[in-house]
């Protein structure tokens, strides 16, 4: 890793770093003196995550080749039994280690 | 003082409710250290992470945008709108974290979405314990993330399987939790847009060959949320209409 390449990543961690105590601490900061919360940030609040958390899925799926072989059929494959594993088996470790264990042999074994 | 709230018994009974936080940060916490250590960044970079953001989806973020080197701005917003709910945490705790002292930023910082629901479902032995107690339940669960990455990212380190593929365990973990929601959702259209907006976004950056669709996805999600306000607002705050006017 080069000088630059640790510099860089060390500034990503530390504005990840920096938002998430912001998130932590602004309620504190801006409402701890009872100020009323304005309706549009609980409005967001309680719509935001489900949404965020969808397009998080689509973006971890950002390099899938469907144009080209295996056209992504392993990733579909696991996200569909990933979801079925959680929607009958509703155990979050299971549910994961089970999804991933499938995806590496598909890759490693079954689309190579 | 009574027994109950001497120190060691506060300890016992701290360590006895977060057991299973334990369990799932230990395997979070290594599943992370290895996809981390499969990226190249070895178990200091893990301990560095799980100590100083100490937040399980945007650390398991952070592996993709650590390889592509992405815009500080990008990961900025993205930061800040997956953590937008601990925002609302944060605000059912005000009065509860008011007389803490110094303990009080301690918690603040370590309000994740575990120790949150362990804090609204557990009660200390008693009024008085209740600071001491609470500490030591926030400290509990950050020391078992630390340990679990740190060990998944040496464990990655003298690992000799293939670990081709192992990255599909952060895309596993969105699903879940995706599943959850869809389950407990007063409304589903949240993650129908979210979903839809990532996709038309990606589509958009592939057709225009860059590589960031999450700023776009983002403004389109909130762009629509409040298009649709009059609508979803109702849904997705029933029953609290009251608490919050009151």
């Amino acid at each position: 890793m080069s000088t630059n390449t640790v510099l860089y990543s060390v500034a990503i961690i530390l504005v990840i770093a920096g938002v998430t105590v912001f998130t932590r601490f602004a309620p504190f900061a801006i409402f701890g003196g009872q100020k009323r919360v304005p309706a549009s940030i609980i409005y967001l609040g309680a719509a935001m995550p489900a949404a965020v958390i969808a397009m998080l899925i689509v973006y971890c799926l950002r390099g899938t080749a469907f144009s080209a072989w295996p056209f992504g059929i392993p990733e579909a494959v696991a996200c569909v039994a990933t979801a079925l594993i959680h929607w009958f088996g509703k155990n979050t470790l299971i549910s994961i280690a089970g999804g991933t264990v499938l995806y590496m042999v598909l890759v490693q074994a079954v689309f190579i | 003082m009574n027994s109950e709230n001497s120190t060691p018994a506060l300890v016992r009974r701290a360590l006895t409710v977060t057991i299973p936080v334990m369990c799932g940060y230990l395997f979070m916490g290594i599943a992370f250290g290895l996809l981390l250590q499969d990226a190249g960044y070895s178990f200091i970079w893990a301990l560095f992470m799980s100590v100083v953001i100490y937040a399980g989806t945007m650390q398991y973020m952070a592996i993709p945008f650590l390889v592509a080197q992405a815009d500080l701005l990008t990961v900025a917003i993205t930061t800040l709108l997956v953590h937008f709910r601990h925002f609302v945490y944060g605000l059912s705790f005000i009065q509860r974290f008011k007389p803490m002292g110094k303990r009080k930023y301690y918690m603040m910082f370590g309000m994740t979405d575990e120790t949150y629901a362990l804090l609204c479902a557990e009660k200390a032995p008693s009024r008085e314990s209740e600071e001491k107690f609470f500490f030591l339940v926030a400290l509990f669960d950050h020391l078992y993330w630390i340990i679990g990455c740190t060990a998944g990212a040496l464990a990655g380190q003298f690992l000799t399987i293939n670990t081709k593929g192992i990255d599909f365990a952060m895309t596993a973990l969105f699903i879940v939790i995706c599943v959850d929601q869809w389950r407990a959702a007063k409304s589903k259209l949240p993650t129908v847009i979210g979903a839809c907006a990532a996709v038309i976004s990606l589509a958009g950056s592939k057709l225009l060959g860059i590589d960031n669709m999450l700023i776009p996805a983002i403004v389109m999600i909130i762009v629509c949320f409040f298009a649709l306000r009059s609508k979803l607002e109702p849904l997705l705050l029933e029953g609290q209409a009251e608490g919050a006017e009151g």
